[in-house]
């Protein structure tokens, strides 16, 4: 599906990616995947995906510290981002809101609310 | 013949002159233009009162009855002016220091400020005093009814009482006028100055008169003295001598004496001028006596008293002018010696009998100590000159002008033993010149002074001849059996040998209080230390010194205000009252509400006396400081305390905040390791429940094996964090064996299910036996094959078992060849969630390495990270067993 809508997973846990990549993929997603903290900006640059979920805590980088990235670079700003924490803290949540992510989701999520989240995300943008 | 109302027209017109010449010097000082009235002769022309009527009339009946021995009574102050100069500089610096308003202030100063010793002395000089000022009285009335025309007749008591109240009333006007700290009288220095040199010049008079005139030149006189009686008069060493000694100890200790030299003394260096002036003085004084003497006796009828031939010679020849300048001259002589000796002892009775009487009764409270001083001094002039008066009527002028001067002069003698010791001698104590005083005293009342009193009055002729209750030893006129010696000689002996034996014996046995100690050194080394006189200086700048203190102690704003409203009070304006002793006592008392008592004296002491603050002073000062010292020192300790305490607070809040951190940190890390393996768990079973049917196989095998080992990942994550909170708690139980390090390692290494990655090397000993609990042990073993296998990146991962003894211990090293951990990292392993990496492959929760600490630490051992090994290394130690660790020791012995 060459027209299907692109999305760049960074998320360091084999499980939840593979979780998350099977969801996605099964609703017609073209599902990329990075592992770490480390070139992620330069990833999404080079791949301009449609949609980038992020886990906050990534090896090497922090995804909030990316998240700023993403969103202080004129190319890169209208990406939507997703954001995913294992951590329940509020505070971290509103730290991502007002760094500029579209939506924060705490681990562990139910599929379909994923699913949901991701649709209305797409809905919103051009 | 003069008529009496020409004498009095006469004598009130002298004393309308001294009474404006006093007053003019007065206005003169006050306006401060009368620096000469403190010419040095001045000084010299007011110790005249030393020659009183009885030197100006009596020096002529003592010359006509014991020939040259009237000699001694010039005699002993001017040896005491020339030869004891010295002392008596010491004396007047001492004055000057101690501001010394009297004989009776400088013994009481000198030992201790004592009121009992200055009291002694006051009523000591009062006593002998009062004989001669009835002397005084005497001789101007005896002078007054022989001038006036009814010679060699008794005098008409009623002018000794005219006499007296005239005196009285000159005196308190111009002796009590105001208090003075220092207690200066210019205006009366002024008229006794002037005294001094009309006395001078009518004694010369007559005496040219008598020589020129009467006696018809100095040839002629010279003739009438060989022929009379004095050229054959015997000199009697004994009596010579005494007479000298008594004239120069009363010159010394009269108070009258001690008040013009000492306590007028403007200046020190007056008594230079003096030493030679004074002398002179006498000497001209003098000069006449024996030929006045002489032709009296020549010219004059048989029964002449010789006592009024000064004024009865010019009489006998009709020279009125002659005789009225000789009774002035006389009439000076008197007064002068009444009005000084009224003030001095009007000074010591208010000063040293009324004040603490007055202010132990408590009406110091709230009266006006100025007033009842000035008042108390008025009273005690009157009382001085009842006294006299009252003598004078009790003895009936009958015994000898000279006899009774010389009373006195013992009786004022007695002070001399304490006061020599006290300026001379440290050692005098308090106790020996209050003995010696009150001995030196009782025994001149009994041997000179009541006897003196005309015999039946006080002493009854009976106790006279056979002694008091029949004790024949206790004669006032031989003591101890003593007899036949001269009744003056032997009071004076026996007063002056008991006093000085009192002032020294007693001394010697007491030990003086520090205010003593302290004053006797200020006076005995008065010369060495003292500077010199201490400037005196009026009281506006005093007030100003004041003012200025006070307001560094109670504030500008009440400091103002009340030295406003004592200025207001004394009726001036602005911010500078007098210092009087009303606004000092009121300012003490403000000042001692804020400092302490006795600090506040001795600052106003400092300020107002410009003298030394005593040792006594200095103690409460001290006592003042060290209570406030120990105030500050108790509140530092509890501020020291309380910051203690705060900063223990502080520290434990810290340490909480820390906690709180730590723990937030923690449930935070926790949160997330748990909701990692439940997040896959979650997806991968919901996939399984909604798409069971549609999915492939093998996606749900895979699925189902994820879901799998995420449930054992979370279990073993969940046994780690129990353990670890068991290991922390310290509530873990220890079943500690004797085991051989190598069953624990094979233990280990069959129950790692990842060592199989790794080439195990086991160089080491394994034959060690351990003390410890081998199945926490091996837990530990287990963590480190673990890690090695999860972590090393070589190619062919290889871990190194080795162990060996050292230090008593077993040491047991983990060594890999991987790229080991880096070196900032190093420092965290050990900690909770501290993973090197957050590589989830090895799916640990980084608990591993924090559980092995807790363990080793409760094994009694320890485990480190071995830097420089090429890989990641880590060491452990572990206690022997002690029984196998001698086996060996002692097998490797032998």
């Amino acid at each position: 599906m060459s027209d299907s809508k692109r999305v760049l997973l960074i998320e360091d846990e084999p499980n939840i990616t593979e979780a998350i990549r099977f969801v996605l993929t099964r609703e017609g997603w073209h599902v990329q995947t990075h592992a770490e903290g480390r070139d992620a900006v330069e990833t999404v640059r080079e791949r301009k995906p449609d949609l980038v979920i992020l886990d906050v805590m990534l090896p090497n980088r922090s995804g909030l510290d990316i998240l700023a990235d993403l969103k202080a670079d004129a190319d890169l700003r209208t990406i939507p981002v997703m954001m995913l924490t294992a951590r329940g803290s509020s505070p971290e949540r509103e730290t991502a809101l007002r760094i500029g992510a579209d939506c924060f989701m705490t681990k562990p999520f139910s599929n379909r609310e994923m699913l949901d989240t991701v649709r209305s995300l797409m809905a919103g943008s051009p | 013949m003069t008529t009496f109302n020409l004498l009095v027209a006469g004598c009130l017109f002298y004393v309308a002159t001294l009474f404006a010449v006093a007053f003019m010097a007065e206005r003169l000082v006050a306006q401060g233009k009368a620096r000469w009235l403190r010419a040095p002769i001045v000084y010299t022309l007011s110790l005249s009162i030393y020659c009183t009527a009885w030197t100006f009339y009596g020096a002529v009946g003592f010359a006509a009855r014991s020939g040259l021995e009237f000699v001694t009574i010039y005699l002993g102050p001017s040896l005491v002016m020339i030869g004891w100069w010295l002392l008596l500089r010491k004396l007047v610096r001492i004055g000057h220091q101690q501001r010394i308003t009297s004989i009776a202030d400088l013994i009481s100063a000198r030992f201790g400020k004592s009121n009992l010793l200055g009291g002694v002395v006051t009523v000591l000089a009062v006593i002998a005093a009062t004989p001669y000022i009835a002397l005084q009285l005497q001789s101007v009335a005896l002078s007054f009814t022989a001038v006036s025309g009814a010679a060699e007749t008794e005098p008409d008591p009623a002018i000794a009482i005219w006499v007296a109240g005239g005196l009285a009333v000159f005196t308190i006007l111009f002796g009590t006028r105001r208090v003075n700290v220092n207690e200066r009288h210019e205006g009366i220095v002024t008229a006794i100055a002037v005294e001094a040199v009309v006395k001078l010049m009518a004694l010369l008079a007559v005496g040219i008169f008598a020589v020129f005139v009467v006696a018809g030149g100095p040839v002629e006189t010279f003739r009438l003295i060989e022929a009379s009686e004095i050229a054959v008069w015997e000199f009697q060493p004994g009596r010579w001598q005494a007479l000298v000694f008594l004239s120069a100890a009363a010159f010394l200790c009269l108070p009258r004496m001690f008040h013009v030299m000492v306590v007028e003394n403007a200046d020190e260096r007056h008594l230079a001028t003096a030493s030679w002036a004074f002398p002179l003085y006498l000497l001209a004084m003098s000069l006449f006596v024996v030929p006045i003497a002489v032709i009296g006796l020549d010219r004059l009828p048989e029964g002449s008293n010789p006592d009024l031939f000064v004024l009865t010679l010019p009489l006998a020849e009709n020279a009125q002018a002659i005789a009225m300048l000789s009774f002035l001259g006389g009439f000076s002589s008197a007064t002068s010696m009444v009005i000084v000796a009224a003030i001095a002892l009007a000074t010591m009775i208010s000063n040293h009998l009324v004040a603490p009487i007055w202010l132990r009764s408590g009406a110091a409270e709230e009266g006006d100590l100025r007033r009842a001083v000035l008042t108390a001094r008025r009273a005690a002039i009157v009382g001085v000159l009842a006294l006299g008066y009252l003598y004078y009527n009790l003895s009936g002028g009958g015994a000898a002008l000279a006899s009774i001067g010389l009373v006195s002069f013992a009786g004022s003698a007695q002070v001399l033993p304490a006061l020599l010791a006290g300026i001379f001698w440290r050692g005098a104590t308090r106790a020996g010149a209050a003995t010696g005083l009150c001995l030196g005293f009782a025994v001149w009342a009994w041997c000179l002074f009541l006897p003196s009193l005309p015999v039946g009055e006080v002493i009854p002729a009976h106790v006279m001849r056979n002694g008091p209750f029949g004790l024949g030893w206790l004669r006032p006129q031989a003591l101890f059996g003593v007899e036949g010696s001269d009744p003056l000689l032997h009071g004076l002996f026996w007063s002056l040998f008991a006093n000085t034996l009192g002032v020294v014996g007693v001394s010697l046995g007491t030990i003086a209080t520090p205010m003593e100690r302290l004053q006797g050194a200020a006076m005995v080394n008065v010369d060495t230390v003292g500077a010199g006189p201490v400037s005196w200086r009026p009281g506006q700048a005093d007030s100003e010194d004041l003012l200025v203190m006070t307001q560094r102690i109670l504030g500008h704003y009440k400091a103002q205000a009340l030295f406003r409203s004592a200025a207001l009070r004394q009726g001036k304006t602005g911010y500078l009252p007098d210092a009087d002793q009303i606004f000092l006592d009121r300012l003490e008392r403000e000042l001692s509400g804020a400092v302490g008592a006795a600090t506040a004296h001795a600052m106003l002491t400092q300020i107002t006396g410009g003298g030394a603050v005593s040792v006594e002073e200095l103690m409460r000062v001290a006592d003042e400081t060290q209570q406030i010292m120990e105030y500050s020192a108790q509140l530092e300790t509890k501020s020291q305390e309380l910051s203690r305490t705060a900063a223990r607070l502080s520290e434990a809040n810290e340490k909480l905040t820390r906690l709180s951190v730590q723990k937030d940190a923690f449930l935070s890390q926790i949160s997330h390791e748990l909701r990692t393996p439940m997040t896959s768990i979650r997806a991968f079973s919901e996939l399984l429940r909604d798409g069971g049917e549609g999915m492939a196989q093998e996606d749900r095998e895979r699925f189902a094996g994820i879901i799998y080992d995420e449930a054992i990942r979370l279990t073993r994550l969940l046994d780690d964090l129990l353990d670890l909170g068991v290991l922390e708690s310290g509530q873990i139980s220890l079943r500690l064996d004797h085991v051989r390090l190598g069953t624990l390692l094979e233990r280990a290494l069959a129950m790692s299910d990842q060592a199989a990655r790794l080439k195990i090397y086991r160089p080491g000993r394994e034959d060690l036996m351990l003390e410890t609990d081998g199945d926490r042990l091996v837990q530990v073993f287990i963590n480190l094959i673990t890690n090695a296998a999860k972590y090393c990146d070589a190619d062919v991962p290889r871990l190194t078992i080795s162990a060996k003894i050292a230090e008593g211990m077993a040491e047991i090293d983990f060594v890999d060849n991987g790229s080991g951990v880096a070196a900032e990292a190093r420092e965290m392993i050990f900690e909770k969630f501290a993973r090197a990496t957050d590589t989830r492959a090895a799916g640990g929760a980084g608990l591993g390495l924090a559980i092995c600490r807790e363990i080793m630490l409760r094994l009694g051992g320890t485990i480190r990270y071995l830097p420089g090994q090429g890989g990641a290394a880590f060491r452990l130690t572990v206690p022997l067993s002690p029984g196998w660790l001698e086996d060996v020791t002692a097998a490797g012995r032998a």
